[in-house]
């Protein structure tokens, strides 16, 4: 081994182990969500099946909210739906850096969410790219799922209400939509749909106020 | 499905018909970035309207989850604990702390009798 190969393979082991710490994190969100969706009335197996085959985060918590709410089937899919489709955008910002065979690209689509995307992103040369794609990626799926499991088995034990989770969920929300809102598109895209929510609640069914807010992406797309 | 669409009511419960829809959902929208569209350019609306979806649809969701109740609006504790939550969370406060001081302080305001 040239020791040129030697700093590469370190610098990757260094960077495999930030972004399982990184999915280690995640983790504990996980277990936040599994209380969460045995709370609004989802039973243990419901809520592993969502977090091993839905496996985005803020879709899951978005449906599990509307459910919570008192809002129908309909309305909290339409609210997960919107919230799902940027997963294309990161899988087409992610098309670049994965290439090979069809069944792995097949399986990279699955963990292509927040986390991987950003930590992937961020790396400078493509075979780092592609090392903090998968370590995070896989990582983040292992603890989000194990964290959704021991939240569900201990959110039957519990009643949420007595041990304030109905306030960490929204708490948990705010930490999701700093990121975006160093933007000024993103910070009137936020302030409109926090807006429009909080008008359309009295009127509308539970969950429909989450849809109304998403005008609030065609006054913030706007040219500033 | 329009009716409980319109009345907001129906199965008002997580049901399987959601968890392996939404799961299809899920996948469909990551392979079609991925594997099918590949590659190729958006047109740049596009692709900015989908970045800020998670900036309108949260907040909202904060809004929902933090005033929304049974019979429209209602403001109790968690109001309160919301409130500090958003004050960690601008101070760039780890996502553990941020959910921690919002369910915390929540706790504090109930149990001192402050509001339900």
């Amino acid at each position: 081994m040239s020791p040129i190969d030697a700093t590469e393979r370190s610098n990757d082991r260094s960077l495999a182990a930030s972004c399982a710490v990184l999915g280690a994190a995640v983790g504990v969100f996980g277990i936040a969500f599994g209380v969460g969706s045995v709370a609004a009335g989802g039973s243990v197996a419901m809520t592993c099946v969502m977090s091993l085959l839905v496996f985005t985060g803020a879709s899951q918590f978005s449906a599990v909210s509307v459910i919570a709410s008192g809002g129908s089937t309909a309305a909290a899919l339409a609210g997960a739906s919107l919230l799902a489709a940027r997963n294309g955008v990161y899988g087409l910002a992610m098309s670049r850096t994965l290439r090979g065979s069809l069944l792995k690209r097949i399986i990279a689509a699955q963990i292509t969410i927040d986390e991987s995307t950003a930590m992937s992103t961020a790396q400078e040369e493509p075979q780092a790219a592609r090392v903090a794609f998968w370590w995070t990626g896989l990582s983040v799926y292992v603890f989000w799922n194990a964290g959704t499991l021991i939240g569900a088995l201990a959110g039957n034990a519990i009643d949420p209400k007595k041990f304030v989770l109905d306030a960490a969920f929204p708490a948990g929300f705010e930490a999701r939509v700093l990121p975006h809102l160093r933007h000024r598109s993103g910070r009137r895209a936020a302030a409109i749909g926090a807006v429009i929510c909080a008008v359309t609640i009295p009127f509308m069914p539970a969950g429909v106020p989450i849809l109304c807010a998403s005008v609030g992406v065609l006054v913030g797309v706007k040219k500033p | 499905m329009c009716i409980s669409w319109c009345a907001g009511g129906g199965e008002e419960t997580m049901t399987w018909t959601l968890v392996l829809v939404l799961s299809a959902i899920a996948y469909t929208c990551k392979v079609t970035g991925l594997v099918i569209i590949g590659g190729r350019e958006l047109p740049e609306v596009v692709d900015r309207c989908l970045n800020l979806i998670p900036a309108a649809l949260v907040s909202a969701l904060i809004v929902n989850s933090t005033i929304g109740g049974d019979d429209g609006i209602v403001v109790d504790a968690r109001a309160v604990g919301v409130a500090a939550a958003i004050i960690v969370a601008t101070k760039r406060a780890p996502l553990v702390v941020v959910i921690v001081t919002g369910a915390a302080v929540t706790a504090v305001v109930r149990a001192v009798g402050l509001a339900p």
